[in-house]
């Protein structure tokens, strides 16, 4: 093959690639720029914007104004921080010691132990729900920030991650620090956790994408927009609306979406690890 | 005598050091366990004991009834239809956001300039809220006033009320799902495609693989087979899932055509608080997610004796 073919067909390869690529990304964003420019356009341009999608004039106050009085959206963002704080701060306080047990520590039950973490790594929180959900009925717990949590306290999957995490970290280290006269609490605290940040921040991630999008568990356990975190609230939202204005819905939809994406946005590289994490293994 | 003492010593500071040890990892085990039993392994005993009673939440009796509430499923259309719908949805899903996550990974790796963008691009439907973006996606698709409409009818296309329309409902809700998984697996195939050594497309430009396909077919399809299966499972599993665009846009229409597994066990469990035939769709929820891990555990553990 002669090199000025080689080069246009590596012209043509390019510009078919790009060509996907381009079309694939339009593909990805067009529900995103749908919902940006909806909640900006004025009502009574909603019905004709599919011929001119750009809005005449800007209704952006109205509109994000509208879903923020219409529907108490900041709470259900406070809810839905308050109870991914909730989760994650159980999840590293029982996953970060158990991991290092099942990772540095040998006692006769280890291996049974981590045979139900790799049990539980294939069961959905859909298997457990209804015993889960009549026994918080029973308690009178049902529509607290306690129920909304309750399942997620335990992940196997965190423990796993810092199991096989822990498992690198150098024996000669932990063995000079007993030599030293730590207890294995102090070696948790002291040596262990601050070894295991980069672990800690890619499963913050993926537990606190996980827990503000799930909308299963929440749906179940709150009956009340008291508690309801932001999917929960989105749909209240929609169902209260139905579809007179979309203006003010497709504002509540940018404002609910926005934190999370403002994050991957600045911590790209993090999120994707945090997220993908499920695939290292 | 003072070295036989001296060992004696050693071996037993050796065995309070082991007994310590293990104290410790009891120690630190046990919130684990604990929850364990309760949020895990006792919920599944009790879902297996509900599945064999009429247990309705809030009664006051209750009596066994052995395998009814199975035979009753078997027999029910509702279920029957749910879950060869999730099966439709599957088919479609898992091999639409495999195949373009595998071709947006291989154009996204070739690229220099735009490769972060395009990344950035493709990742942003995995960390949206699925509600939130469900809600858009109905209004796009909305047959009077959205936008794809008019579109579709500007090109003498008509309307498609794609939500409404039992024969395409489920195709509406997987390309929904294969927009929020695409960009997930492209990043699980990007770490698989980081990991061919170069040298191997070299050796096969030698061997006379010179044109995309030849090298795509000769070397990294092949070099991917653990990525592929590995994307294959998760997805499957994912798509096996669905239930958040279900509850949104369609609540299982019309006629039934968008009931899916995890919105009809919803239902039967807690709308009409049938714990017991909720419970026998349970077992059978957990049959398909093990029998799924099961394959996978068989297909890794098979590649690796050669």
């Amino acid at each position: 093959m002669s090199r000025a073919t080689l080069r246009t067909d590596r012209l043509i390869g390019s510009a078919v690639s790009h060509a996907f690529l381009l079309l694939g990304a339009a593909f990805i964003l067009l529900p995103f720029v749908w919902m940006l420019l909806t909640s900006i356009r004025p009502a009574s341009e909603v019905f004709t914007a599919g011929f001119n999608p750009i809005p005449s004039r800007l209704a952006a106050g109205i509109n994000y104004s509208e879903a923020l009085s219409k529907s108490p959206l900041l709470q259900y963002m406070l809810n839905g921080v308050l109870v991914c704080a909730g989760i994650l701060i159980i999840q590293l306080l029982v996953a970060i010691p158990g991991g290092y047990a099942l990772a540095k520590l040998s006692f006769r039950a280890q291996p049974v132990i981590f045979g139900l973490v790799l049990f539980g790594l294939t069961v959905p929180v859909q298997v457990t729900a209804l015993p889960i959900y009549i026994a918080l009925a029973k308690l009178n717990l049902l529509n607290t920030y306690f129920a909304i949590m309750l399942p997620f306290f335990l992940s196997v999957f965190g423990i796993f991650l810092f199991r096989q995490f822990f498992k690198s970290f150098p024996q000669e280290i932990i063995h000079a620090a007993r030599l030293d006269g730590f207890t294995e609490l102090e070696i948790i605290i002291r040596i262990i956790t601050p070894s295991a940040v980069p672990a800690i921040a890619a499963f913050a991630v993926f537990s606190i994408t996980s827990h503000w999008n799930d909308l299963y568990w929440p749906l179940i356990v709150t009956t009340s927009a008291d508690h309801a975190t932001p999917p929960l609230g989105m749909m209240i939202f929609r169902d209260q609306e139905t579809g007179s204005n979309y203006g003010a819905l497709m504002a509540g939809a940018a404002i609910i979406t926005a934190p999370l994406i403002l994050v991957f946005l600045f911590a790209q590289r993090q999120f994707v690890r945090g997220i993908t994490m499920t695939g290292v293994k | 005598m003072t070295v036989a003492l001296k060992i004696g010593r050693v071996s037993a500071s050796r065995n309070a050091q082991l007994r310590a040890e293990a104290a410790a990892g009891y120690a630190f085990v046990t919130p684990a366990l604990i929850l364990i039993m309760v949020l895990l392994i006792a919920p599944i005993v009790v879902v297996l004991l509900l599945s064999l009673t009429d247990y309705q939440l809030g009664a006051l009796e209750w009596s066994w009834v052995g395998l009814a509430n199975y035979s009753d499923m078997l027999g029910d259309r509702i279920f029957l239809r749910s879950l060869s719908n999730t099966f439709i949805y599957v088919a479609i899903v898992v091999p639409g956001s495999v195949v373009l996550g595998l071709v947006v990974a291989i154009l996204v790796q070739e690229r220099t300039k735009s490769k972060a963008i395009y990344q950035t691009i493709f990742f942003l439907p995995v960390t949206t809220t699925l509600i939130a973006m469900s809600v858009v996606w109905h209004f796009l698709l909305n047959p009077s006033l959205g936008p794809i409409t008019s579109l579709t009818r500007a090109l003498g296309l008509g309307e498609f009320d794609v939500f409404g329309d039992p024969d395409l409902v489920l195709v509406g809700l997987a390309v929904i799902g294969i927009w929020q998984l695409v960009g997930f697996n492209m990043i699980l195939f990007l770490a698989g495609l980081t990991a061919i050594p170069r040298d191997l497309y070299d050796a096969a430009d030698i061997d006379g693989a010179d044109g995309a396909w030849d090298r795509f077919a000769r070397v990294t399809w092949p070099m991917l087979g653990p990525t592929t299966l590995f994307v294959v499972v998760t997805t499957t599993i994912t798509a096996f899932r669905v239930f958040d665009t279900v509850a949104v846009i369609t609540r299982g229409n019309p006629q039934g055509r968008s009931d899916v597994l995890l919105y009809t066990l919803y239902k039967v469990g807690f709308q009409d608080f049938n714990m017991g035939p909720a419970s026998a769709m349970t077992i059978a929820f957990l049959v398909f997610v093990l029998v799924i891990a099961l394959a996978q555990a068989f297909f890794i553990d098979r590649r690796t004796h050669y």
